[in-house]
């Protein structure tokens, strides 16, 4: 027991080690220290989609954790509750009719947009028969579909489908250098935010019953968690684009794992997303070296190899 | 003492409770007894805050419920409703834990710790505590819910129907845990009863409620009579005595089996899940 937070940790540097050591560029250790170029390729190249691929794959899988004790159903992902189509409906709109505003208003139109869809899923989540599990994710897929047609019927209209293409279309990090990945420490914020309030989702994951009782105000904990969930998002999504699965998977093994007592495994959760993402980045490198395969792509087969796993894996007691 | 002064409730166009003025003692085991759809359930529930109030005013030792924010009503009463199921993959001491919540909001003490031992150990699961609750029966996750809100340490407990989903054992090894909760240390525990028998068994202070109103409340002694009784659920029971306390038989009424299901005033009233 007291050995496996070594050999993850453990993973999760060799894995590190290994990203900031695999490019089109070789550099080897040896190089490492001073020299000038090697140190540019590190600073401004390697490193930065290092962090850029950890800081997703944790805010991502953090994100997932909270969407689904919001909605009380494994079965949703912060990509399939339309929270990304969202935020790049609200990065058009900005784009269309202020395109000259700064980047940190277009963030927060974002933010506000992606917001505004998270809601309307929980809404629609609400007047779900609460027995019937599967609709839960069904309705997300539809509403993502929707809005995201939405997205490239008015992209198509004002001759934007290259732009929004990068949003929507499946994420990668080829195009991560120093300088254009920096707000995804914003989403890595929002989930330190979430781990800050693990308790009260946790709760929250219990029924209103038994989170009234025990005197949680469910609408402010509905409410910050709807915040993380569309930061990350809007983050995510504008910054590298859709990353499939890692939101949706990494807490249903971590679950299954260790339970949902989100205080001790929130940190798991965010380890074990930053190391699905870089492992998958990583695959995407090597395969067709120098080439590279985008990580959403790579994602979408490993990932829903593993999802189906788990959904035909025989279910728990009860 | 809880005062509850014209509670009126409605669900759409149904008058589920009609101007409730009621007093509930402290320090008594308190059994609501009624037919089905007498409103026993709603009234608990708006108690417990688990249903907006609509009309009328309900103070719990003092605290106004429309007034008090409901962190500070979480020390004062703990609550269990019949939703029972909890789809969270915890452990059981974790549920448990959670009890203490309202008390140390993440940070637990010594104190916190002592307690869910404490109430681990009165509902038989220490043996249990390092089990996720969907690898546990429901009888037995159904306790470990209990224990949660024995945990609370409330001087109020409210209880829908827990006897729900447990056996004659367990059932009885829980009235009595409410009955020493009371006697013992003090403590004021109002439950919705569904077998009118654990109520002659074991509260202090019955109120019967049909039709969304009390139509009689006091000692069990008085309120458990067969004039009551017979009237309350329309259908002629008896009242013995066992152990020194009420026991209500009814007949069983083979050569009547044709009879129609006596007339549900409640039909209209959407189901309560």
């Amino acid at each position: 027991m007291t050995a496996r937070p070594l050999v993850a940790g453990l993973v999760l540097a060799l894995l590190v080690l290994a990203s900031l050591g695999l490019g089109a560029a070789r550099i080897g250790p040896d190089a490492a220290a001073g020299e000038g170029w090697t140190a540019l390729v590190l600073m401004e190249s390697r490193l930065p989609r290092t962090l850029a691929v950890l800081l997703t794959g944790a805010a991502l899988a953090v994100a997932g954790v909270v969407i689904q004790s919001l909605v009380r159903n494994r079965f949703v992902g912060p990509d399939t509750a339309g929270t990304g189509e969202s935020a790049a409906l609200g990065l058009l709109a900005v784009t269309l009719l202020a395109p000259g505003a700064p980047i940190w208003v277009k963030m927060v139109v974002a933010s506000l947009s992606a917001m505004a869809g998270t809601a309307l899923f929980l809404q629609i989540v609400r007047r779900l028969p609460v027995r019937e599990v599967m609709l839960v994710p069904i309705a997300g897929l539809v509403l993502s579909g929707i809005i995201g047609a939405v997205v490239t019927w008015v992209a198509w209209q004002a001759d934007l489908l290259q732009f929004v293409g990068t949003w929507l279309m499946s994420g990668e990090f080829s195009g991560v250098i120093a300088g254009r990945y920096e707000l995804l420490w914003v989403a890595g914020a929002a989930a330190g935010l979430a781990w800050f309030a693990a308790d009260r989702f946790a709760i929250l994951s219990l029924g209103d019953e038994v989170a009234t009782g025990l005197g949680l105000s469910t609408r402010g904990v509905m409410r910050l968690g709807m915040v993380v969930v569309s930061v990350v998002s809007a983050m995510v999504v504008t910054t590298v684009g859709m990353i499939p699965f890692v939101g949706l998977v990494v807490p249903n093994i971590v679950a299954r794992i260790m339970g949902d007592n989100l205080r001790a495994s929130i940190p798991v959760v965010a380890a074990g997303g930053a190391g699905l993402l870089l492992a998958c980045d990583l695959l995407g490198r090597i395969v067709r070296h120098p080439y590279e395969i985008p990580v959403g792509t790579i994602l979408g087969v490993v990932g829903s190899g593993i999802f189906l796993w788990l959904l035909y894996r025989p279910p728990a007691h009860g | 003492m809880i005062r509850i002064t014209g509670v009126s409730h409605r669900i759409g166009s149904a008058a589920i409770l009609h101007d409730i003025d009621l007093t509930l003692p402290r320090g008594k085991l308190i059994a609501l007894i009624g037919p089905n759809g007498a409103g026993k359930s709603t009234l608990l529930r708006l108690v417990a805050r688990l249903e907006p109030l609509q009309q009328g005013r309900i103070e719990v030792d003092g605290l106004d419920l429309a007034a008090t924010p409901t962190e500070r009503l979480a020390l004062a009463m703990a609550v269990m409703g019949q939703q029972t199921h909890i789809a969270s993959r915890l452990r059981v001491a974790e549920l448990v834990g959670f009890g203490r919540w309202p008390h140390h909001r993440g940070r637990p003490g010594a104190a916190d710790r002592a307690a869910v031992e404490a109430a681990l150990e009165a509902f038989g699961l220490a043996p249990l505590r390092h089990r996720f609750l969907d690898e546990i029966s429901g009888g037995q996750a159904q306790r470990a819910h209990l224990a949660m809100t024995f945990a609370q340490g409330t001087d109020w407990l409210l209880l829908d129907e827990p006897l729900n989903n447990l056996d004659m054992a367990h059932s009885r090894a829980l009235m009595a845990r409410l009955a020493d909760l009371v006697r013992g240390s003090g403590r004021s525990v109002v439950t919705v009863v569904h077998e009118v028998n654990y109520a002659a068994a074991w509260a202090d202070h019955v109120v019967a409620m049909k039709n969304g109103r009390v139509v009689a409340q006091g000692p069990a002694e008085a309120v458990l009579t067969e004039p009551v009784l017979s009237a309350l659920y329309d259908t002629p029971v008896e009242v013995a005595r066992h152990d020194d306390r009420p026991l209500v038989l009814h007949h069983h009424w083979h050569d009547q089996l044709g009879t129609p299901f006596p007339e549900a005033p409640d039909a209209a009233r959407p189901t309560v899940h």
